[in-house]
């Protein structure tokens, strides 16, 4: 890796600085953001300034707000408070962005998987237009292919559906740092190389060093910290929507890198005895086929999925939901539960009272000769709302009269209303605010003491360490078991971060 | 060579044609000839241009169920105004084009569900159809009756026109910058948005297509009929949707194919001889119809489902 001269440096955390004796032409600047989605602050008075011939590293966890910046960034996003600027001039939208030479190679694959790799590379360049773009597009692409990915076997009038993921997210790339009079200056990876073998990673990060080397700017997230730690010049670390460190790579190493991410004093609120292991599993899945470990969950535990958000927990609850309930035909006593994490899309009827979104998983226990007793259902919607304080004049009342978190608890109390003795549940918690978090930590204790076993996939740290015991997941499989008092937010990190060996 | 997906998509559609073009002309032989093949594909052209209307709607996820009524529209409006004045008319139609274009884009901006607003817009061309021909009649433009009725030399009108829709449109949707955007949109909305492009123009432009391609459906039909009716072509909507899927499309993902299209339209308009030289009769000849349609169908499912499989080892 070949070091720039002066290596820039921006005061920031780390004392006044300002010793750069070349000061770099500004290509981004974003200043004190501050985003909120409803009660979430996702920003809040984040800093990031981006110079022309550098790579920055954005590492941070789960809801750091890694993806908020860099969608402020490339226009999607207006910030409700600071300042924006690209090349010094402040200005908002995303063709704004784009006339200042931003580009953004999103983490989910942004192609048209119905157009060929020509017809992708005509959408996201608006200057091939005229007769015979078709060729130029062509032209255009392979060279920028066979310039990133020297040797590759990707024919550019192929359809991306009939591309493999990992020449798709090639093709991406390519097309984004493609440009013939407009040039891009600054290129936003989001998890280039999670599809990607070590040998295209490496040709990869390679070239971006090209790229930077001609002046170009790169801003790359990953969760591999061997990448960042070789790649970038400067690392961003992020934390709950701030930004808690900024320094020159030279001065991070793996350990350094996974600490700053995390808070490393934090009282533990409380935690739980390690349960004794009665009986056979009641739960188990075998490990990934290449490595991984084995899952396994026993009577009256409470088993915790950590690891960064889309890396095969909800996969995992799924395929797990499946093996004991068939797709085709449900079976009438029905062993396990589902609580949905988002709970617009696929939790609450809105259409209906919160009583009958209560009842619905249970029905069955509620009815005789298949018709369903008020009386019983009365019962037992009044039972849960004293158990669970579902904050309602009256349980007739439309769920959506309801706040958001207490919807949540309704969901909760579906689930654990049925005579399911498992409860999967796929980051219910999300938005949640903690009042209410705190009343439903209460109740799963004590569920989990009465023998439930509750498998949960949470993205917040605090949740993950009330569990017993803690699978961490990274590309698919099941990477770390944490239990007891090893359940700590470093050890949850250092297993979400490979160090580059695994990639 | 391995085929790519787009063309194993098209051949099935070519080959249930080619195979009941030949059942055909095995029970009919005379059908083999200049007056016989117009005579089979004559109803088939302005069939082929609805398809092509409501694929171009289905390319951007949309399904446009007012595609008959609108058609009966034109029919009544190219019968009566259009021939009476042909300012007027073309002005009318001009106006038919921008409130398609509107509908795209109050289906963009209010997120509605294109089936919705296009179902209660069918009602709207249906009564104004009715207020323009209260009962059958008026008399076709005498040039789009000197259209239809041509005849070219060697090969009969109704070839060369499916022949030129399809080539003209494959060159609007396959070629195009627009058509590209089109799909796009229709695969991606989001990366096109990213990208810079207006999506609500697309949009609206591509509503505008649509609505022009049923127009000349709608002209087309009443060349050859002579004369039109409020409920002239209500059954164009379900043979549309029918004819894009028979043709390779598909209802969302912006995957279609203009001349797969225009080749379902065919198909369509063939099964229905076909099942009268059958001497099926008329009583079942729908059924006998949708059954063609489901073995097409399935036909193409198992060849998807092969393809899959073949990718994934």
């Amino acid at each position: 890796m070949s070091f720039l001269p002066g290596t820039p440096l921006r005061q920031n955390n780390d004392s006044d600085r300002m010793t750069e004796p070349l000061k770099r032409e500004e290509v981004v600047a974003a200043r004190a953001i501050k985003v909120t989605f409803g009660a979430v602050k996702a920003l809040d008075g984040a800093d990031l300034v981006i110079h022309a011939g550098e790579c920055v590293g954005l590492v941070g966890h789960n809801g750091a707000g890694k993806s908020t910046i860099v969608n402020v960034i490339n226009g999607a996003l207006s910030p409700h408070e600071g300042t924006l600027t690209y090349g010094g001039h402040p200005v908002h939208g995303i063709s704004a962005a784009r006339a200042n030479g931003v580009r953004c190679v999103f983490q989910e694959l942004s192609l048209c998987p119905n157009l060929t790799v020509n017809e992708n590379a005509r959408i996201m360049h608006a200057e091939l237009n005229g007769w015979n773009w078709r060729s130029r597009a062509a032209s255009l692409v392979r060279s920028q292919l066979q310039k990133i990915f020297p040797g590759h076997a990707i024919d550019c009038d192929s359809t991306v559906d009939d591309l493999s993921i990992a020449e798709r997210q090639m093709v991406e790339i390519a097309i984004s740092f493609a440009g013939r009079n407009q040039r891009p200056k600054l290129v936003i990876l989001d998890e280039p190389t999670s599809s990607l073998d070590a040998g295209l990673a490496a040709q990869l990060m390679a070239y971006i060093r090209t790229f930077i080397n001609e002046g170009g700017s790169v801003l790359l997230i990953s969760h591999i910290l061997g990448e960042i730690l070789s790649t970038c010049d400067r690392i961003v670390v992020m934390k709950d929507g701030r930004v808690v460190a900024d320094r020159a790579a030279k001065a991070f190493d793996t350990r350094s890198l996974v600490e700053a991410m995390g808070n490393v004093v934090r009282e533990q609120e409380f935690s739980r005895k390690a349960t004794a292991r009665t009986g056979a599993p009641v739960l188990s899945m075998p490990p990934h086929p290449r490595h991984g470990i084995a899952f396994e969950a026993y009577r009256g535990e409470i088993v915790g999925l950590a690891g960064l958000g889309g890396h095969g927990q909800t996969d995992a609850l799924l395929d797990l939901y499946l093996e004991h309930n068939s797709n085709w035909w449900p079976s009438r006593k029905r062993e396990i539960a589902f609580v949905a994490g988002d709970r617009s899309l696929n939790g609450t009827f809105p259409l209906w009272s919160i009583l009958k979104n209560l009842s619905i998983a249970s029905l069955g226990q509620l009815s005789s000769k298949k018709m369903i007793s008020d009386s019983r259902e009365a019962t037992l919607g009044s039972g849960w709302k004293r158990r669970i304080e579902i904050r309602t004049p009256d349980m007739r009342n439309r769920i959506l009269s309801l706040s958001g978190g207490n919807q949540q608890k309704v969901l909760f109390a579906r689930a654990l209303a049925t005579t399911a003795s498992t409860v999967l549940m796929d980051d219910p918690m999300r938005g949640v605010d903690i009042g209410t978090k705190q009343e439903v930590y209460e109740i799963l204790r004590t569920e989990a003491a009465n023998g439930r076993t509750f498998i949960w996939y949470s993205t917040e740290m605090d949740e993950i360490r009330l569990c017993d015991r803690v699978y961490v997941f990274r590309e698919g499989m099941i990477v770390a078991e944490l239990v007891g008092d090893g359940i700590s937010e470093t050890n949850v990190l250092a297993a979400s971060f490979s160090d580059g060996e695994a990639a | 060579m391995k085929l790519s997906s787009g063309t194993i998509r098209l051949i099935i559609p070519a080959a249930s044609l080619a195979l009941l073009l030949a059942a055909v002309f095995y029970m009919q032989p005379r059908a083999m000839s200049y007056t016989g093949l117009n005579l089979l594909f004559n109803l088939a052209i302005p069939i082929a241009l609805a398809t092509i209307a409501q694929m171009l709607i289905m390319s951007i996820n949309d399904l446009d169920l007012s595609m008959g009524t609108f058609v009966s529209f034109c029919a009544c409006v190219a019968a009566t105004v259009l021939q009476t004045s042909p300012l007027l008319g073309a002005l009318i139609f001009i106006g038919a084009i921008a409130v398609y274009a509107g509908m795209g884009m109050l289906i963009h901006v209010r997120d509605l569900p294109s089936i919705v607003v296009t179902l209660g817009m069918s009602f709207v061309w249906g009564g104004l159809a009715v207020l323009l021909l209260p009962s059958p009649g008026g008399t076709a433009p005498t040039w789009a009756r000197a259209i239809m009725t041509a005849k070219p030399p060697l090969v009969p009108m109704a070839i060369i026109a499916s022949i030129l829709i399809a080539a003209v449109t494959h060159y609007i949707v396959m070629r195009s910058s627009f058509g590209v955007l089109m799909r796009g949109t229709g695969g991606n909305d989001r990366s096109v948005e990213r990208a810079g492009w207006s999506v609500i123009g697309i949009r609206a432009a591509t509503y505008a297509l649509a609505g022009l391609f049923a127009i000349f459906a709608g002209i087309a039909l009443v060349g050859l009929t002579t004369s039109a009716d409020a409920n002239i072509a209500l059954r164009y909507t379900l043979l549309s949707i029918a004819g894009v899927i028979l043709g390779g499309g598909e209802f969302v993902g912006g995957k279609v194919s203009p001349i797969g299209a225009v080749i379902g339209a065919l198909t369509l308009t063939l099964a229905g001889s076909f099942l009268s030289f059958m001497r099926i009769s008329p009583d079942w000849q729908i059924g006998a119809q949708g059954a063609i349609l489901i073995v097409v169908l399935a036909l193409r499912l198992a060849l998807n489902r092969l393809e899959k499989r073949e990718k994934h080892q």
